[in-house]
């Protein structure tokens, strides 16, 4: 490979055949060894104290967004398990109630709008710009895809103002409130983006395109056909990744939609409540989780795809 | 028709049909261009497979880079000239300076922190009956928004006069082994680190993941000499695992350090960056945003990519030496 990736997890893997799988436990290894000798007792407490830290926070909150509102301000989460109580009222206040409990229903909606094309259209325009970079053979090729990789260290923030200048005041921003935040996402995950899937496109045997090219197939029908079919566990691992990353992106969201609360993710919403109604929680708790179960689900079920996307690529802009 | 104008779903459909018409017509033109263009085939190849993405780059990062570096030196309206008046006020600014030493502090501690835990985690679970679900547990906390986490921590660290029971599970500790309720997020300077705190949650998992793959990927045969040669726990950690795995602890770090740099859902969630827990990307957004200060806000701006770059380059560095030690 003639561009060096910053990671040497790609450097890795493309001596290696396969992307080893972390969620699955695999032969002896170091770690294994180094664990025997331990005294074993001692490192299975220090593993469940860390796993405990990092799960209850997350359980409470959750415990508590279903517990009566006076409950929840009288006594901790943890009564629960002595003094059960359910109830789906704060769900129902945060999501359909007044506009002043958060009226989240409407920030759901737009967190959606604003996720699906937030992820296809980088995923489309990096998967098309991969294969100029890794099939097409062009003078300048290498030199603008170090170009593309290095804008990965320009920090959000340098963006933020020039671009909303470009889209305030225009019609088309006017007539579509959303384009401003589905342009910023899509430019922002272009070099992560195209530098993932020209690695995975870079992977595949050179054979089977000269092969395709031979039988009289153009460009478009080898990206289309050929390349396409072959890339779908990379399309995978970066549209979680994007997904994620859009669907829990706060700066953006609350930059480029200028205040228009019409048009504001959930996050924006949840970080404005949790300084106006700060006390209220059984308004927090529900709207947090509210924000969080869509990402935790796919998270939850796609895990793999997920974590193959950041061992290949882990320097986001 | 209104459908697609008039309403929210409408909107996204319509974005999607946009650009799927558009990737049509591309490629239409591409296999044109394939057919009929002889010498400048592959240019007109690299612009129509490439073109949505320069497009994308050049509008969306690089104009408004270069804009935001020539803003830094103009006024808060970007009318006139300024000099380096912007950057005087970054560096003499109380606020601004509280900015510095805190991200100081964020950047000193959640890489090291959350690397850690996630080395230490990473080799404890590894190979045990549970170790999918203990990565798990770990991990999830990276499918939580900054938001999120930060509204799950303000609870854990909600504060009640002695008086009163206490409903965060920190204080409820605190109080029922007979001490004083700690105002977590008030009490300056202790609480940028109950905040640091937060952000360790959620990278540890991050660092675990990426850690583990590393471990994995010992060759066993080393493992296998180190232990005939009876080599115990505490040196097998330090001579074989962690310089088998240290070009991905330089990525981790990284990684994570560049990620803190530009830490603002958390303060402003938490505290709403009042109580001397100001950083610099919150401090960005405050002045451009809230102020309208665009000068000061794009001199902040410069400033993180500026402390970003020296990490981005040693990275880069720790790589190529990385590559010659492999022989690759």
């Amino acid at each position: 490979m003639s561009i060096t990736p910053a990671n040497p997890a790609i450097a890795q893997d493309s001596e290696k055949t396969s992307l080893p799988d972390p969620m699955r436990p695999a032969r002896t290894s170091t770690a294994a060894r180094t664990k025997q000798m331990l005294t074993s007792r001692v490192g299975s407490a220090a593993a469940i104290i860390i796993a405990v830290l990092w799960t209850v926070p997350t359980v409470g909150l959750f415990i508590s967004s279903i517990r009566p509102e006076a409950s929840i301000r009288t006594s901790g989460w943890w009564t629960f398990f002595t003094n059960p109580e359910f109830t789906l009222a704060n769900y129902q206040e945060v999501l359909f109630g007044r506009a002043s409990s958060g009226a989240l229903s409407n920030f759901f909606l737009n967190s959606v709008v604003i996720t699906v094309p937030g992820t296809l259209l980088p995923l489309v325009g990096a998967t098309m710009a991969a294969y100029a970079f890794s099939v097409l053979k062009w003078r300048g090729r290498d030199t603008i895809f170090v170009i593309v990789f290095a804008l990965q260290i320009v920090p959000l923030q340098m963006a933020l103002i020039p671009l909303l200048r470009i889209f305030s005041n225009t019609t088309a921003a006017d007539m579509f409130p959303y384009l401003a935040v589905w342009v910023a996402h899509a430019a922002f995950a272009m070099p992560l983006a195209t530098f993932l899937l020209h690695n995975f496109m870079s992977e595949i045997p050179r054979e089977l395109i000269e092969a395709a090219r031979v039988d009289g197939a153009g460009h478009v029908s080898v990206f289309l056909r050929v390349m396409l079919p072959l890339l779908v566990p990379a399309i995978a691992a970066f549209a979680i990744f994007q997904f994620l990353w859009v669907w829990n992106d706060l700066l953006v969201g609350l930059t480029f939609t200028g205040g228009n609360t019409a048009v504001q993710p959930l996050t924006a919403r949840l970080a404005e409540m949790a300084g106006s109604r700060g006390q209220d929680w059984h308004l927090l708790t529900a709207g947090a989780f509210v924000s969080i179960i869509l990402p935790l689900i796919i998270f939850l079920l796609l895990q793999r795809y997920f974590v193959r996307g950041l061992l290949a690529g882990s320097v986001k802009g | 028709m209104d459908f697609f104008l008039y309403s929210k779903i409408g909107q996204m459909v319509l974005a999607v049909i946009a650009l799927f018409a558009v990737v049509a017509l591309l490629m239409g033109a591409a296999r044109l261009a394939d057919r009929f263009a002889m010498r400048s085939r592959t240019w007109w190849m690299v612009l129509f497979f490439g073109g949505p993405a320069f497009i994308l780059l050049g509008v969306g990062l690089i104009y408004p880079a270069i804009r935001t570096i020539i803003m830094s030196f103009m006024d808060r309206r970007s009318d006139e000239w300024v000099g380096w008046e912007n950057y005087v006020w970054v560096f003499t600014n109380p606020d601004s300076l509280q900015g510095f030493i805190n991200t100081f502090w964020w950047v000193l501690l959640v890489p090291t922190v959350s690397t850690l835990v996630g080395l230490v985690y990473a080799i404890l679970v590894d190979n045990s009956r549970f170790e999918k679900i203990a990565k798990s547990l770990l991990f999830m906390p990276m499918a939580i928004s900054f938001v999120g986490a930060g509204i799950i921590w303000k609870f854990v660290y909600e504060y009640r006069g002695a008086a009163q029971e206490q409903i965060g599970l920190l204080n409820a500790i605190i109080t029922s082994l007979g001490f004083e309720p700690v105002r977590f997020l008030q009490d300056s300077p202790l609480n940028t680190f109950f905040l640091i705190a937060v952000m360790i949650w959620i990278q540890a998992g991050f660092a675990m993941v990426l850690l583990s793959a590393a471990i994995k990927a010992i060759p066993s045969d080393i493992v296998e000499a180190a232990r005939l040669d009876g080599v115990n726990a505490w040196q097998m950690f330090r001579n074989i695992t962690v310089p088998s795995v240290r070009p991905t602890l330089v990525v981790v770090l990284t990684t994570i350090i560049i990620a803190t740099l530009k830490i603002f859902d958390i303060p402003r969630t938490m505290t709403g960056a009042r109580f001397d827990t100001q950083v610099l990307a919150n401090l960005m957004y405050d002045q451009s945003f809230t102020f309208g200060n665009n000068g000061i806000g794009s001199a902040l701006a410069v400033m993180i990519f500026v402390l970003v770059i020296p990490v981005v380059i040693f990275n880069v560095r720790q790589m190529i030496i990385n590559r010659e030690v492999r022989g690759a």
